[in-house]
């Protein structure tokens, strides 16, 4: 099923046809030169306000008409719920990949719009946390801090979870979810063999070999997706993504801080407790459903793998949560982040109003974000609430709140977000080698220049 | 019959009008930016050394490079051969209902023939995972390693692509007189004999005719490394044609110019090739 989702996005991700990429380019500029002849003379619609400077930024005219809002299908029941609650809102609700695993979607979407001068969605989801390293300068993200929302909604959301949507003071996205990497753990299995959870990352070496030798086939974590280096290299405090300047990155892969992390995953992997498949991946479904010990990942994994039919499907009661583990002697505790995405509104829109309120909507009410997300909330009020929502369903074989609560304010800062896609480069750079057998340790000069090269080519000055 | 200049024409016109608006302005404009900077000025040949330089270019020009070996090859092999063999069944009908079944594949759009392909390649939902697994090959990441996508992207290539030219090479033997074949016949020839020595050389034109196509094409592959690289999340198949760069240069790295140059590349080099073919196997003489 999966499959089929991904192939289904991918297709809508494509040209019709073979035609030359000349051609297309062609195309949009003449429908480019068509609409701005025939724009300059419109009239704006009536009753709204005739757009001009407002707000922090050159507003479009104001009009009435359907809100465009692109979602991916996991953020769906939002834009759904909204409607809902709103039934005389004209909504168009377009469904689109999400711009997940850094596949640049929207990016090229918006450039195409910015050539033909048209066609923007109002409000857009986002999977990622760097998009405003193309979208501010390519004028489609909306300020959000200089009058279109209250300065009372914004500083409800948690501590540092606008970093990502923040440029130079100006906010220009909400953030979703918060996405945290804990560790995920079967409590009745942990207690069955009379395992303790780790603490420490040496401990939770020493259980996975343990695991392997004792329970073949069940698993202490995977290291086979796009964002595993989200997981375990960013809890690690890997310098791959040292955003330090607005077009400055510095990297070092090569260093202890990497390396260690690089050869604990290769000796699970080689032990045979560390999968190699990516969690959305079918054969991971298949194979690994009542399999998995532990797994270290992101808060919404809760939701999105283990409690859903299209997952790993663990019955209620048996999965718990505990702190990533540490490295010995490290100063403060650390750990990663795997998207907890973005909302953002179109500068271009003429709907401002309805899609401010749309917006607001979808990352604060309790409607959609404490009853039906499935990740850690980015507004704090609506995360009590969620958190009392899963305590209250009972699926967790115990509390998760404390945990998820304190992991929020230990995401390490030094890891950015730059313009390049670091889940696409490891897709690219790391993940076959994997699975042709090849260590990662091996792979790290690899990826390194990798991660170079990707960022020159977006014009980053890459100290190493 | 009066009238049939102006219906000509009419027709003719209609086609004009789509060459120009999705071929020739198309071509111009390319050609525009690929010898111009982001500011509009001159830039000379600028942006094709630019593009070269980037380090997606060369593992690119080797990809597209080994693919159209493998794909030209075997389009010429198995289109020609499978063409023949289907000249040679007595059966009509069987005849009829093979030519149907090679045509089949290619009345799918082109996104979607490789979407099945996705399928096929899955060994977790493949009806040929038996077979997958037999050579070694029980995951997606297995089957689409770097090493076999040239051989992948060929394979589908062939298979949504190659049924059509066998239909068409199929006409071309039909329109072999039969009395230059019944007298190879008569003088003792047998099949083998009157393939290689009468139905191939008379094939020439047309070979080369698909080689010229095929070759345009295939130098523009984008849909089957987007489709895998989409399906497998990355994994396989980003940036790995021509094509897919251009893209990429023009919507991730915000650089029409240097896609442009890429574009403008494939077009000169197609036109060389079907120069050059053209000339060496006087494709425009009258037999």
């Amino acid at each position: 099923m999966a499959l089929v989702i991904r192939a289904v996005r991918a297709l809508s991700q494509l040209r019709p046809s073979r035609t030359r990429l000349a051609a297309a380019v062609g195309v949009a500029a003449l429908v480019a030169g068509t609409v701005a002849a025939c724009g300059n003379g419109s009239s704006s619609g009536g009753g709204h306000s005739s757009g001009g400077m407002k707000d922090g930024f050159t507003q479009a005219p104001q009009s009435s008409g359907p809100l465009t809002v692109w979602v991916d299908s996991t953020r769906m029941p939002a834009a759904q719920a909204y409607q809902k609650a709103h039934p005389d809102v004209k909504l168009h609700i377009v469904s689109y990949d999400g711009d997940a695993n850094g596949s640049n979607s929207l990016q090229t979407k918006v450039d195409l719009y910015n050539r033909t001068g048209t066609g923007w969605p109002d409000v857009v989801w986002s999977t990622q946390n760097n998009e405003l390293s193309w979208a501010v300068s390519a004028g489609f993200a909306a300020p959000l801090n200089e009058g279109l929302i209250p300065n009372s909604t914004l500083s409800n959301f948690a501590t540092g979870a606008l970093d990502p949507c923040t440029v130079n003071g100006k906010v220009y996205c909400l953030r979703n979810d918060l996405a945290m990497v804990v560790l995920w753990y079967n409590a009745t299995l942990m207690k069955q063999w009379g395992y303790q959870v780790p603490t420490t990352w040496p401990q939770y070496q020493q259980l996975g070999e343990e695991v392997a030798r004792q329970h073949p086939g069940y698993i202490v974590g995977n290291a086979g997706d796009t964002f595993t280096p989200e997981i375990y290299m960013w809890a690690s405090q890997c310098q791959a993504n040292g955003i330090t300047g607005l077009r400055a990155v510095s990297v070092n892969v090569t260093s202890p801080d990497c390396t260690r992390m690089a050869s604990l995953l290769d000796t699970l992997i080689k032990a045979g407790s560390m999968s190699r498949l990516g969690v959305f991946n079918t054969a991971f479904t298949k194979s690994e459903k009542g399999k998995v010990l532990m797994l270290p990942g992101p808060a919404w994994f809760g939701g999105a793998v283990f409690n859903t039919p299209s997952g790993l499907n663990t019955p209620k009661g048996q999965i718990a949560i505990a702190p990533i583990p540490q490295w010995p002697g490290s100063a403060s505790p650390s750990t990663g982040n795997v998207g907890g995405g973005t909302w953002l509104l179109s500068a271009h829109s003429a709907h401002l109003r309805e899609a401010v309120d749309f917006l607001t909507w979808v990352t604060t009410d309790n409607g959609y974000q404490a009853d039906l997300a499935p990740g850690y909330p980015a507004y704090a009020p609506a995360a009590t609430a969620w958190l009392a929502n899963q305590a209250k369903s009972g699926y967790y074989a115990s509390d998760i709140s404390a945990v998820l609560q304190q992991a929020a304010g230990q995401v390490w800062s030094g890891w950015g977000y730059g313009q390049f896609s670091q889940e696409a480069i490891w897709a690219a750079t790391v993940d076959p080698g994997l699975t042709a057998g090849k260590s990662i340790v091996s792979m790290l000069p690899a990826w390194q220049s990798a991660i170079a090269q990707h960022a020159q080519a977006d014009g980053y000055q890459v100290s190493q | 019959m009066k009238f049939a200049p102006r219906a000509g024409h009419a027709f003719v016109a209609g086609y004009l009008v789509l060459l120009a608006a999705f071929g020739i302005v198309p071509v111009g404009y390319a050609i525009y930016f690929a010898f111009t900077s982001t500011s509009n000025y001159w830039a000379g040949l600028s942006n094709f050394t630019a593009a070269a330089r980037d380090f997606r270019y060369l593992p690119a020009v080797e990809h597209v490079g080994l693919y159209l070996v493998i794909w030209l090859v075997a389009l010429v092999v198995f289109v020609t051969g499978l063409a023949l063999v289907l000249h040679q069944l007595p059966a009509r009908r069987i005849s009829r209902l093979v030519r149907f079944l090679y045509y089949l594949p290619g009345a799918l759009a082109g996104a979607a023939s490789v979407m099945v392909w996705l399928f096929m390649l899955d060994p977790t939902v493949s009806p040929a995972a038996s077979f997958l697994r037999l050579l070694g090959y029980g995951t997606f990441g297995l089957v689409i390693e770097p090493g076999h996508l040239a051989i992948l992207f060929a394979m589908i290539a062939f298979w949504t692509g190659a049924g059509g030219w066998i239909v068409v090479m199929y006409g071309a033997l039909n329109n072999i007189p039969l009395d230059v074949i019944d007298a190879a016949r008569i003088d003792g020839s047998n099949g083998w004999q009157v393939a290689r020595r009468i139905q191939i050389p008379m094939l020439r034109k047309w070979i080369v005719y698909m080689v010229i196509l095929a070759f345009a094409a295939g130098t523009q592959l984008f849909v089957e490394p987007q489709l895998i690289s989409q399906a497998s999340n990355g994994v396989a198949g980003r940036d790995y044609s021509l094509n897919q760069l251009s893209y990429d240069f023009a919507f991730q790295n915000n650089n029409v110019n240097y896609a442009a140059a890429i574009s403008v590349e494939l077009l000169v080099v197609s036109l060389v090739v079907a120069a050059v073919f053209v000339t060496r196997s006087r494709f425009f003489d009258a037999d």
